[in-house]
């Protein structure tokens, strides 16, 4: 009965619609990199000036860091999901109106990224801040007794270091992104998990559906662990440990 | 907008409800998923070959997808697998409660496996050699010597790990089951006070695992001093 498969259930027509279930998955996966990507973008760049500043000598950074990485870190994904979709734009009255008047799936996609791009900031921020400090204290003396300011230090000397010895904790992380954004399905995001329980309730074959979103994860995971294991490689430094091995997770 | 705090007061008891399953779901999956976890470690560990592929592939497996996903496969499949276990006519309802324990402990498996991977392997190869020339067994050497070393070594790790199991339980919403973050919602839902009920949410996890981590980090500290 349950288990005699159809796996030509993917390219039966959608009723009402010209569509097949294959390209609802597809725009699944769509959404799903469209929001994995943006957040990606600005959790890289918000995680690495937070993680930056958390290891220079003026205290009110350091806390300011701190408190950032607390806040995200102890709050769980979906209820920081909430409060991006459901309660950030009642205190802000312009998003409030642009929020009632936007198509849904734009304002979906917006609290999303915000919501992902944030939480994965504290995490990418912990791990800079591990990396430059992982640095021998000598690389930060030295570029001082050269007469460098602490921010030409940070550019020329810490960071080009921190940011090879991040790079497979970052992979992780990104790979953690990917599955962290099925989360904004509780706000009717469609992307892929989404997709293939809607798949699933259309033609009763959940079997069939969450497998084949099951291997699109997967596929999409170890394209990005190679894309980062090659940029690993491209930006080694000879003599190094982040640059000729792979560190362990 | 004005903000109404008494919805808060006046379902203190269904939200306790809420969380008492949330806490219980927590302590579970982490005995569960520590019990199992070792299990796996163990056999991914082992030199038997097909015991360690198998292993490896289903940390891999339930690694690379997302809770949401695994959550669901489990909601739908579970009924089906007891259906075909005991071969009744319609398949048995089990609710979403405990269909949420089961694929928590399944789920947590895989990473308090990496876990202890990493804690048996930090013990150094001299521990099992004289283990086995004292003549304890496979079985016994773990047990005895290699184990309690690896668990000790791991406690902060496990924390961590069950601090973040502790917020990731909240995704039990997905299949609508009543844990803390669900029972808010579906009061927020009803009274149409989302902004008093998710801030109450947010405020009281944030609480709860800030000072559960910091206690780790203190725990942390004493460790590596006593080493």
């Amino acid at each position: 009965m349950k288990f005699d498969l159809d796996w030509g259930v993917f390219f039966h027509e959608i009723p009402g619609g010209g569509d097949r279930y294959a390209d609802l998955l597809v725009s699944g996966v769509a959404w799903t990199l469209a929001v994995s990507a943006s957040a990606w973008v600005i959790a890289l760049v918000l995680g690495s000036v937070i993680g930056t500043i958390r290891t220079t000598d003026r205290p009110w950074m350091v806390s300011l860091g701190d408190a950032w990485v607390e806040l995200f870190r102890n709050i769980p994904l979906l209820v920081q999901m909430f409060l991006w979709y459901f309660v950030v734009p009642e205190f802000i009255a312009p998003l409030k109106r642009w929020l009632v008047q936007a198509d849904p799936a734009h304002a979906q996609f917006v609290a999303a990224v915000l919501c992902l791009a944030l939480f994965t900031s504290a995490r990418v921020a912990e791990q800079v801040r591990a990396g430059i400090q992982s640095l021998p204290r000598g690389q930060r003396l030295a570029g001082m007794a050269l007469g460098l300011t602490q921010p030409q230090v940070y550019r020329h000397v810490l960071l080009p270091m921190a940011f090879r010895i991040v790079i497979p904790p970052l992979t992780s992380e990104t790979m953690n992104l990917i599955k962290n954004s099925s989360i904004a399905l509780t706000i009717g995001l469609t992307e892929l998990t989404f997709r293939s329980r809607e798949m699933g309730e259309y033609t009763f074959r959940f079997f069939e559906a969450f497998s084949a979103a099951t291997l699109i994860y997967i596929a999409i995971a170890m394209t990005a662990n190679r894309a980062m294991a090659l940029i690993e490689k491209r930006t080694a430094v000879p003599g190094y440990i982040a640059g000729g091995r792979k560190q362990a997770p | 907008m004005t903000l109404d705090f008494d919805v808060i007061g006046r379902s203190l008891p269904y939200l306790w409800k809420g969380f008492r399953y949330t806490v219980e779901l927590t302590a579970i999956a982490a005995a569960g998923g520590l019990f199992f976890g070792t299990l796996l470690a163990l056999g991914r560990l082992s030199p038997v070959r097909p015991l360690s592929t198998i292993a490896a592939a289903y940390v891999n497996l339930m690694r690379s997808i997302p809770l949401v996903l695994v959550l669901f496969w489990f909601f739908f499949l579970m009924p089906q697998v007891l259906q075909l276990a005991t071969g009744g006519e319609r398949p048995p309802q089990i609710g979403a409660e405990r269909t949420a324990i089961i694929t928590f402990i399944m789920f947590e498996a895989s990473y308090f496996c990496e876990i202890m991977r990493a804690g048996i392997q930090s013990i150094a190869k001299g521990q099992v050699d004289s283990a086995y020339a004292l003549g304890l067994s496979y079985g016994q050497s773990m047990r005895l010597v290699i184990l309690p070393q690896a668990l000790r070594n791991m406690i902060p790790v496990l924390l961590t790990q069950t601090i973040i199991l502790f917020q990731d339980t909240s995704l039990v919403y997905v299949i609508s089951a009543t844990d803390f973050t669900g029972a808010a919602s579906k009061i927020a839902q009803r009274d149409g006070r989302l902004v008093e009920m998710y801030l109450f949410v947010a405020v009281v996890y944030f609480v709860l695992c800030y000072t559960l981590s910091y206690t780790v980090k203190l725990l942390q500290r004493r460790i590596a001093v006593i080493r």
